[in-house]
């Protein structure tokens, strides 16, 4: 029997010539997403910025324009209308409607009897109604829960491996998120908790492609004491390259089916999570890796910790085999 | 390897026997796991968002309840004084304060005694509820402590829950989740329901039912300017003449709390739909006795300080029960006499969030994603066959095992499965992927530097182990610092993280090992992978 190998044995590509060019087209990327998000900003779901969000399915495809004036035409504020999925499943945003509760109950029951009267058959699926105070909270909840999550993640890895790999994994987590982020800015996807849910999934990725490398840099620094540290990380690179494509694939498989076959409601969420794949797979090979470099990482820091003082044994043991831990 | 010893093999299937058996029911097809026995255990539930149905956040308002512990205490203090015979003046209350002057400088301890007898411990923190103070001598200032405010909002919102409890039960087979979030929140789930304005309608409202007399004596310009008379308030009356408001006493005939039944009736001559009450003990007997008093003068229904009706007193009224006319369907009457049966909310509450799935979409949307799921699934076990062979399928057993025990624990610990608790879901499954593949991989690196097949196999799991180890604490980190931080959504994503990053490191490593200490005890000599 004859196994499917995605990458053949021994690779030895040179990863890490091509450092500062990724490292360039990364600051680019970044620069460019913070500028996009600045300018353009996310297009919030009612989650984030409050107000009303109506999802309905019609019998015929409805002429969008016509439908969005005769939302508007209620007096409950302006209405953006989107199509969902199919051209028969339509979104409809309204802002925040005046008059609290009895306002809001107000724009839902008359949008509801004037879409049945104008569009027999029509099905409403499902209504969202988030007050500015609570979509406040919400953003300050999901951004904090995001950012301890990254920052708790660094202080371990900062104790389990070296200060630097803690640097290196934050910044690529950091580079991941802000080109996510950019990317809903740029393509105005609407950015809901789900999407926040996905971002979580993709800082979890990522994070588990990033240790997986760390930890075979580790284990090289260990055992080749005296190799050069740009070919330790490329050579690191390498030997794990079978398993970063196998498991990507993997990956890509599972959600491309999602993407491809799923609800419509997890749509933006699966295209998130594609996205992160991805960027999380080129930033453990050009960011989080190389920032090692830059850190200036030696095998130094991964020396026994013996009782016995370093200084008297010598920063080199050149006889500790590094293979058994 | 071989090291695998009975004990612990017993101990891993004995694990994986009970996890599947919890995750039986929800592996089936809804018709058939309602069939099931229940000795089984339950099904998972499916959030709001999958499942379809109505999320309510509901938000106090706590400021009514300073009001009303201050025009309680007000209350108090006239009728402790009054019966102390203390003559007092200037009482006034304003923001959190209650003040008053007691006139006769010589009595001004025992009124401080009698109000400090008021004052009560908090709450469990041991601070008064009330900070009294004397101020210029004969000047006695009563201050609501904070202690004291959030025992009261504390308690407010407990009864409050139970109100709203007992008016979603009033509707019959709704199974609502009522639960209090925060200080002054109360979220409330129903499960497939799909339009909630009557539902919104029914706990929204505050149902403080009122009687009082009404006040003749206030002059049209006292209506038009909103100034009472001393004694009386202005309350708006939709229905009443051109100004649209009335002058009522303050002091109310009697209120809801005296309600023994409310049910949704028709009036006797107009057909019209009412709401009819039957008033407790001392409620009749208080109203049998000021309608005697009082006939020939109206008296004014009063429901959340807005005037329903305010009809003539024709007669006394001795039988202890009413009629509350006003514009009614026979939904909002019926309605109504849920509210007032179920007693007074002692907070105003305002829906803050609402979220509903019809459910149809829900459906859709799971029959969908499971299909997607399935093929998505399929293709990735026929991958890691393809890939590691032998091993691929200890993979597949593995990770089809990570899913059952996911959902198992999940069904014992009755957690609810949601969008984002699907994403956490994918991720771990994810992670038990990569710890095969990172095995696996380092079992073909270990052969190609010349090991035989043992050693290989050996050093794979050894050496593979650190790497799975770290990424999985990280995301146990993240999982458990978004638990602790987050809000709803992303809790449902932390929850379903860390139960699945336990469950994925126990089958990727140990169970697989125990597969291959098995198949090793046969002393294979080639191994392809």
């Amino acid at each position: 029997m004859r196994l499917l190998k995605l990458v053949p044995d021994n690779t030895n590509i040179d990863f890490l010539r091509w450092r500062t060019i990724a490292f360039a087209i990364s600051t680019l990327l970044i620069a460019a997403s913070i500028a996009v998000l600045a300018v353009k900003g996310l297009n919030y779901g009612v989650d984030f910025a409050g107000g009303q969000m109506v999802r309905v399915t019609f019998q015929q495809p409805p002429q969008l324009e016509d439908l969005r004036q005769r939302i508007s035409g209620l007096g409950h504020g302006e209405a953006s209308v989107q199509e969902f999925g199919s051209p028969r499943e339509i979104s409809i945003r309204m802002p925040l409607p005046e008059g609290g509760e009895e306002g809001a109950n107000r724009a839902a029951s008359d949008m509801r009897r004037a879409l049945t009267q104008a569009y027999p058959g029509v099905r409403v699926d499902a209504v969202e109604t988030v007050s500015g105070k609570v979509s406040e909270e919400l953003v300050w909840a999901g951004g904090l829960a995001l950012l301890l999550a990254m920052v708790g993640v660094t202080i371990y890895i900062w104790f389990r491996f070296e200060w630097q790999f803690g640097v290196g994994a934050l910044f690529s987590l950091f580079h991941d998120v802000t080109i996510t982020l950019g990317f809903f800015a740029l393509t105005q996807m609407e950015f809901d908790l789900n999407v926040v849910a996905a971002l979580l999934t993709l800082i979890g990725y990522s994070l588990n492609d990033t240790i997986v490398i760390y930890d075979r840099i580790r284990e090289n620094l260990r055992k080749y004491r005296k190799m050069e540290i740009g070919s330790l990380i490329n050579l690191s690179v390498n030997e794990t390259l079978s398993r970063t494509i196998a498991t990507n694939f993997a990956m890509l498989l599972a959600l491309g089916s999602l993407f491809f076959l799923g609800p419509d409601v997890i749509f933006s969420f699966t295209a998130a999570l594609l996205i992160s794949v991805i960027i999380g797979t080129y930033s453990t090979a050009y960011i989080a890796a190389p920032w090692l470099i830059w850190l200036k990482v030696t095998s130094d820091s991964f020396l026994p910790k013996d009782p016995v003082s370093r200084a008297e044994r010598g920063p080199r043991n050149e006889n500790y085999d590094g293979a058994k831990v | 390897m071989l090291d695998f010893p009975r004990w612990k093999i017993w101990a891993v299937t004995l694990t994986l026997i009970v996890g599947v058996w919890y995750a039986i029911p929800s592996l089936l097809p809804e018709r058939m796991a309602q069939q099931l026995p229940p000795w089984l255990g339950p099904q998972i539930s499916l959030g709001l968002d999958l499942a379809g149905g109505s999320h309510l956040l509901l938000e106090a308002e706590t400021g009514g309840v300073a009001r009303q512990r201050l025009e309680n205490m007000e209350d108090i203090v006239r009728r402790e004084m009054r019966s102390a015979r203390i003559e007092i003046g200037e009482l006034s209350t304003s923001d959190n304060r209650l003040s008053f002057l007691v006139r006769n400088p010589a009595q001004v301890q025992e009124a401080l005694t009698l109000v400090r007898a008021q004052s009560q411990p908090a709450g469990l923190t041991g601070q008064p509820d009330w900070d009294v103070r004397v101020a210029d001598g004969n000047r006695i200032s009563m201050t609501q402590t904070g202690a004291g405010l959030s025992a009261a909002v504390d308690q407010a919102m407990d009864v409050a829950r139970d109100v709203i409890d007992r008016r979603i039960n009033a509707l019959g087979t709704l199974e609502p989740t009522i639960i209090r979030q925060g200080s002054s929140r109360i979220v409330v789930q129903v499960p497939g329901l799909q339009d909630p304005e009557a539902l919104k309608a029914l706990i929204g409202r505050t149902a403080r039912l009122e009687f009082k007399l009404v006040d003749l004596t206030a002059t049209p310009e006292q209506l038009q300017s909103g100034r009472a008379p001393v004694g009386s308030q202005i309350l708006p009356y939709p229905e009443g003449g051109a100004t649209g408001r009335i002058a009522v006493q303050r002091r109310a005939i009697i209120t809801g709390d005296q309600i023994a039944d409310a049910q949704q009736g028709f009036d006797q001559t107009s057909g019209a739909p009412v709401v009819t009450i039957r008033f407790d003990g001392t409620g009749s007997r208080r109203f049998a006795r000021v309608t005697q008093e009082n006939v020939g003068r109206p008296f004014a229904i009063i429901l959340d300080n807005i005037v329903l009706s305010a009809p003539n007193i024709r007669e006394p009224i001795l039988g202890g029960a009413a009629e509350i006319e006003g514009s009614f369907t026979v939904e909002t009457a019926n309605a109504l006499a849920i509210s007032l049966r179920s007693g007074r909310l002692p907070v105003d509450l305002t829906v803050v969030e609402e979220r509903t799935v019809g459910p149809d979409l829900g459906k859709e949307s799971i029959q969908k994603g499971a299909i997607a799921m399935a093929i998505g699934s399929l293709l990735v076990l026929i991958f890691m066959i393809a890939t590691y062979g032998r091993f691929g399928i200890y993979a597949d057993i593995a990770i089809l095992l990570n899913v059952a025990l996911i959902l198992g624990i999940m069904a014992i610990m009755n957690a609810t499965l949601t969008l984002p608790g699907l994403a956490g879901f994918i991720l771990t499954v994810g992670a038990a992927v990569d710890a095969n593949v990172i095995i696996n991989e380092r079992i073909r690196e270990e052969q190609r530097r010349g090991r035989n097949v043992m050693q290989a196999v050996e050093h794979g799991y050894k050496e593979a182990q650190s790497a799975i180890f770290d990424a999985n604490v990280t995301n146990v980190i993240a999982g458990a610092l978004l638990f602790y931080f987050g809000s709803g959504p992303v809790r449902g994503f932390a929850v379903v993280l860390m139960i699945g990053i336990v469950t994925s490191v126990f089958t990727a490593v140990t169970v697989t090992r125990m597969f291959v200490s098995i198949w090793l005890r046969k002393r294979p000599k080639e191994l392809v992978i």
